[in-house]
């Protein structure tokens, strides 16, 4: 054995048999310090291979035995603390990995509070805090000489990322504030950063170096869900430093590479919401998605088909990052192909939820904004097969949001696959916030000019000085222009407004309500048809009497009307007229609209027309007051002349009508009331008019909606109109509260929601929902309970079921409101009952 | 476009009691007038009524067309003489000196259509008149007030305008050959040398016959309307030879008459529409467009003060005062009486 290593034997002997023995602390510390040599970098380079030795044989059997030592009745064997500073220096200079993984046994090992245990955790937040964190690391990723210990490096490892749970376990209330996980794995972050700057230096140095534990760390921390802590300090050091540095780039492509498969999904996650833009993450990532089997999983199958939580600007990155690069290309069109089969399949249409519909639409908008022409072109029959299967399925969706989606990507993926061609154009109001956004996101430049480009000085043309009016005025005798000039003769002809000066109408207008029946019914004159639509109305409001004696041929006019002449406003005249008619002559009229709904010949649109109808009726009916004031309600109905006046406003007269509030309002200002409580209006109360007539709309519509007809099939195809229905049911249940029939109804509507709890489609659940909570909140509470019990329970149960499973988030909500609602009626009931 | 428009004026009153439709307007030449304006109507039943404009009440009525419709009125410059054309196919000649109201001459006419007659007089004894003759694309000219016929004026043989539709005799300033401006059915007019009789030059102005023409002798230009759409602006050069110089698309379709103000200044359109149409006459540019009537208007006329009256098919007439000429402001009409508005007469 070589004599230096076993000098350094003896004294690390001596040293321990002094620290077990002695109680003079002078010749503890002159022990100590003599010891300490074989620490330090600088000193007698001879030391080197004595260091070594001492470092790698008797440091931690040496470190144990400092601990063991640790008692305050020891550490002031010295004045001044000396000894502690000296014992401190130990841990605290030493090997990085062997004294961190000394002082965790210590920790871990030692029982409850304690002196000991507070002063290792001291020591711990001392070790943290001057950065030794980094050299371990740093140590980890030299090349070995002697072949390393996977052990202690899986040991370290797990020491190193489990840090806080363990001191946390240990300390309980008294943990650090260092050891705090918001705290310490930025603190982590920075480290490594340290630790991959001493690595790139070393491989400038022409040294070989292994950056897979730092890999593992960043993968084990990813792992535990402390992406952003550690991510977010990590990423900007990164970002700034492979700007302009091929070496530091490739010890990120080659530090990502190596974090192990089950944390790749984790680190990639992380990767992309820290990264600001693809640019930055192809820095990071390189080609990583082709070399790597499951990072091109995770990037191209689970971030987009199987999650859906992430934002926009994080799938603009993960795509962004896919179409940077030429090799990385094959990979976006291969995306597009199979997001566009995702978004083609009518049954993901139908269970997805909206989120996700949406979330994969927004990444086929993204992709096409990446992809150029050439490549769109090569695949553009396979895009456009897939696009017709999906425009169909959206369009036959029952919701509204969904069908938008399908428009607008259809509208975006049309104009780039065939842009020489007429452009795909949906009717859809585009006001919407969502789809505007997701309008912009096709567009293929994303970065273009700011939204301050706009001109400020953009300003309403210079308001031309108000020219006096001729007319009464020229005749004034104080001008002095001499008379017959020809030369003021453009001046003095100013203009009057000429707005109002439309084409005309034929004024056959028919004068009663029979006659309009007829030009309606039959008359080949385009004029006359379109004013009696007009004047419909307003003989309708005039002479309720004439109306209900026609009032069944009338609606039967009206319900099959068609828009002859592209007349404006055409449906909501119609509409506005059938919903008056059955207002009129309520009994009668619902009788036939609702024998209307299940008959044969007639297209879905008319029969949604009738369920319009018959709730905006039923809305009028049971609306309040509505005799005391027959000119106010829902649409006020103008005589035929009126029509066009309401149109276009006069601008002299414009003030007119509001001449009340105006008085009422400077009355009101000018009156000082001492009590404020008598001044409120009373509600108009009055008979509710659906009272008499809630059965006649409900019971017919919800009788037969089982037997499906040739061309009407509800529990079929048309579960559109089955949708509507529902709505419809629910909203005349809701609007007969108060009645006589609403228990009757309720238990009828029970039972049909039953029937239909497990339909497909989203919107006929929403309507079932949404059903049930009107019967909740019209029938009365005692009613609820004494005629319906077993029905409310089978509701609960399955409306808890709903709200626990159902993929539609608004069928969710929907169903806890008709929970809260149940629990309302309970606690409503319960003080009733209780005493 | 900033600055906003004034509201369209209301009128400044309303004639109402004729009980028939108004088919011809004509204001009294305030020469004659004796200090109160007239304003004659001549109605759907045959009557013609005076109005006295300051009191706004109908002064005489005048029977003469056995109840058929009153078509043309016509004042002479002389006398107080009004002529007066009717369905009856009776031209009457009124008296109606010193509140006297006889026929003292009639002309009996030979064509049953609409067209209205035109006369040419300028103080002297002799006048001439032209009205539309026996053949129906013919017209008369007759020497008044002997009732010599002059000529017959009848389009070449091959050429096929239909019925004259509206007549308007002139004579340039500078010469002694009366003309005749004449609109015809097929939408064209033509400008007839009286005493060549022939014509000197036609111009195809509309798709639709023509209703209605009025011609400004001092710019050498005229207007016309028609039942279709347009208002046509046509020229006369020197040669002399008619030019269209531009048309203008209406809102809707039908012009029963168009009148120029006597300064030149405005033109005015009876619109089949139930509105009068005002336009700057120099530039064309429309100015207002006055909505009161309820059914068609029939005729337009303008008061050498510059008021416009409208008669209608709703029995009424309406008078308006807009972009009065300044040196016509006359006191019965001043801004006092503003608030006398919709003050009806009779």
């Amino acid at each position: 054995m070589d004599p230096e290593l076993s000098a350094v034997r003896i004294s690390v002997r001596e040293a321990i048999h002094t620290l077990s023995s002695s109680e003079d602390g002078v010749h503890i510390l002159s022990t100590l310090g003599a010891l300490k040599r074989y620490l330090g970098e600088a000193g007698d380079p001879a030391l080197g291979r004595e260091k070594e030795e001492f470092a790698t044989i008797h440091f931690s059997a040496f470190l144990r035995c400092l601990f063991s030592k640790l008692s305050p009745s020891w550490l002031e064997l010295t004045p001044d603390g000396q000894l502690e500073q000296i014992w401190g220096s130990f841990f605290l200079e030493g090997p990085a990995d062997q004294a961190f993984l000394v002082i965790m046994e210590a920790i871990e090992g030692t029982a409850g509070p304690s002196f000991r245990l507070m002063k290792m955790a001291q020591l711990l937040a001392r070790f943290l805090s001057e950065g030794r964190v980094a050299a371990l690391i740093e140590e980890q990723c030299r090349p070995r000489t002697q072949p390393s210990f996977p052990l202690l490096q899986e040991t370290l490892l797990n020491r190193v990322v489990g840090l806080p749970d363990l001191l946390g376990n240990r300390l309980q209330r008294d943990n650090l504030a260092p050891f705090f996980p918001q705290s310490y794995f930025p603190l982590l972050g920075e480290e490594v950063a340290r630790a991959l700057r001493a690595a790139v230096d070393t491989l400038r140095e022409g040294q070989d170096c292994c950056v897979s534990f730092v890999s593992r760390v960043l993968g084990k921390v990813c792992i535990q869900g402390r992406q952003k802590e550690i991510l977010g300090v990590l990423v900007p050091r990164l970002t700034a430093l492979t700007q302009d540095s091929c070496l530091w780039q490739r010890v990120c492509w080659r530090l990502v590479e190596q974090v192990p498969d089950r944390a790749m999904e984790a680190v990639l996650t992380g990767l992309m919401e820290a990264a600001p833009g693809p640019e930055v993450l192809s820095r990071l990532l390189g080609n990583l998605v082709v070399k790597n089997k499951k990072a091109q999983f995770v990037l191209t199958q689970k971030l987009l088909f199987l999650q859906y939580r992430h934002t926009t600007p994080m799938l603009q990155s993960l795509l962004g990052y896919l179409a940077a690069d030429s090799q990385r290309r094959p990979l976006l069109v291969q995306a597009l192909k199979e997001l566009l089969e995702t978004w083609g399949s009518g049954s993901a249409v139908q269970h997805a939820p909206l989120a996700q519909q949406r979330y994969i639409s927004t990444a086929i908008l993204i992709c096409l904004a990446h992809l150029g022409e050439p490549e769109l072109q090569d695949r553009r029959d396979e895009l456009l097969a897939s696009m017709m299967a999906g425009v169909r399925c959206h369009l036959d969706s029952s919701l509204p949001a969904v069908r938008r989606l399908g428009m607008v990507v259809a509208e975006a993926l049309s104009s780039r696959t065939h842009p020489e061609g007429p452009a795909l154009k949906f009717q859809y109001e585009d006001d919407d916030e969502v789809s505007r956004e997701m309008l912009a996101l096709a567009t293929p430049q994303p970065l273009g000019d700011s939204p301050q480009a706009r001109d400020p000085s953009l300003a309403p043309p210079a308001a031309e000085t108000p020219a006096e009016i001729a007319g009464d005025g020229a005749q004034s005798p104080g001008l002095p222009q001499g008379s017959g000039s020809e030369l003021d003769s453009d001046d003095e002809f100013v203009p009057y407004d000429m707005s109002q000066d439309k084409v005309l109408k034929s004024s056959k207008v028919p004068l009663y309500v029979r006659d309009c029946v007829e030009v309606l019914a039959a008359s080949e004159d385009p004029e006359c048809w379109e004013a009696a639509l007009q004047a419909l109305e307003g003989l309708v409001h005039r002479s309720p009497e004439a109306t209900r004696e026609v009032s069944v041929e009338l609606a039967r006019v009206l319900l099959h009307l068609e828009d002859r002449t592209c007349l404006v406003g055409f449906e909501r005249l119609r509409q506005r007229a059938l919903v008056l008619v059955t207002v009129t002559d309520p009994a009668r009229v619902a009788e036939y609209l609702t024998s209307q709904f299940y008959a044969l010949n007639y297209s879905l649109r008319q029969r949604m027309d009738i369920l319009d109808v018959l709730v905006l009726a039923a809305q009028e009916l049971s609306r309040p007051g509505r005799l005391q004031r027959p000119g106010c309600y829902g649409f006020p109905g103008p005589g035929p002349q009126s029509l066009p006046a309401v149109a276009t406003p006069q601008p002299g007269s414009a003030a007119a009508p509001d001449w009340r509030v105006v008085v009422e309002e400077r009355i009101r200002s000018k009156t000082r009331r001492f009590s404020k409580g008598s001044s409120r209006q009373r509600l108009p109360s009055g008979p509710n008019d659906f009272n008499s007539v809630a059965g006649c709309f409900f019971f017919p519509l919800i009788q037969r909606f089982d037997r499906p007809l040739v061309t009407f099939d509800l529990l079929g195809d048309d579960q559109l109109v089955l949708g509507r229905l529902i709505h419809t049911l629910g909203a005349l249940m809701y609007l007969a509260v108060n009645t006589t029939v609403a228990a009757s109804m309720g238990k009828a509507l029970l039972e049909f929601v039953w029937a239909l709890r497990f339909h497909v489609d989203t919107y006929v659940r929403q309507g079932l929902l949404s059903a049930v909570a009107s019967v909740l909140l019209s029938v009365p509470a005692e009613r609820l309970l004494g005629d319906l019990p077993e029905e409310l329970l089978e509701a609960r149960s399955w409306l808890a079921d709903v709200a626990e499973k159902d993929v539609d988030e608004d069928c969710r909500k929907m169903a806890v409101r008709a929970l809260l609602l149940l629990e309302r009626l309970k606690d409503s009931l319960l003080p009733a009952s209780s005493p | 476009m900033a600055a906003p428009l004034q509201p369209p004026p209301d009128p400044q009153f309303v004639l109402r009691g004729v009980q028939s439709a108004v088919n011809a307007l004509h204001f009294c030449r305030e020469s004659q007038a004796q200090g109160s304006s007239l304003l004659f109507s001549g109605s759907q039943s045959g009557l013609v009524h005076i109005w006295n404009l300051q009191t706004r009440r109908a002064v005489t009525i005048l029977d003469g067309h056995g109840g058929q419709s009153v078509t043309w009125l016509q004042s002479l410059p002389q006398g107080s003489q009004l002529l007066s054309q009717g369905r009856d196919l009776q031209l009457c000649l009124w008296d109606l000196a010193e509140g006297r109201n006889a026929i003292v001459d009639s002309v009996h006419l030979e064509s049953v259509g609409f067209c209205k007659s035109s006369i040419l007089a300028d103080g002297q004894p002799y006048w001439m008149l032209a009205v539309p003759g026996k053949d129906t694309d013919e017209v008369q000219i007759l020497e008044m007030p002997s009732k010599t016929s002059v000529c017959t004026l009848k389009p070449e043989a091959d050429a096929k305008p239909g019925m004259p539709m509206c007549l308007r005799l002139w004579q340039a300033n500078f010469s002694t050959r009366p003309l005749l401006l004449a609109g015809y059915e097929d939408g064209s007019v033509a400008l007839w040398d009286i005493s060549e009789r022939k014509v000197c030059s036609q111009v195809s102005c509309h798709e639709e016959p023509v209703m209605g023409l009025d011609f400004d002798s001092q710019k050498a230009r005229g207007v016309s309307g028609s039942a279709g759409k347009a208002l046509a602006v046509w020229s006369l050069d020197g040669q002399p030879s008619l030019q269209v110089c531009s048309t203008h698309e209406l809102t809707n379709p039908g012009i029963a008459e168009v009148t120029i103000r006597p300064d030149h200044k405005l033109l005015a359109t009876a619109g089949w529409d139930h509105r009068v149409r005002v336009f700057h006459w120099k530039t064309m540019k429309p100015l207002a467009v006055l909505g009161f009537h309820s059914a068609s208007v029939h005729c337009v006329a303008f008061a050498a003060n510059g008021l416009l009256a409208a008669g209608s098919k709703d029995q009424r007439i309406s008078v308006w005062s807009l972009y009065r000429p300044r040196d016509s402001a006359t006191p019965f009409l001043g801004e006092s009486e503003v608030g006398g508005r919709h003050f009806t007469a009779a």
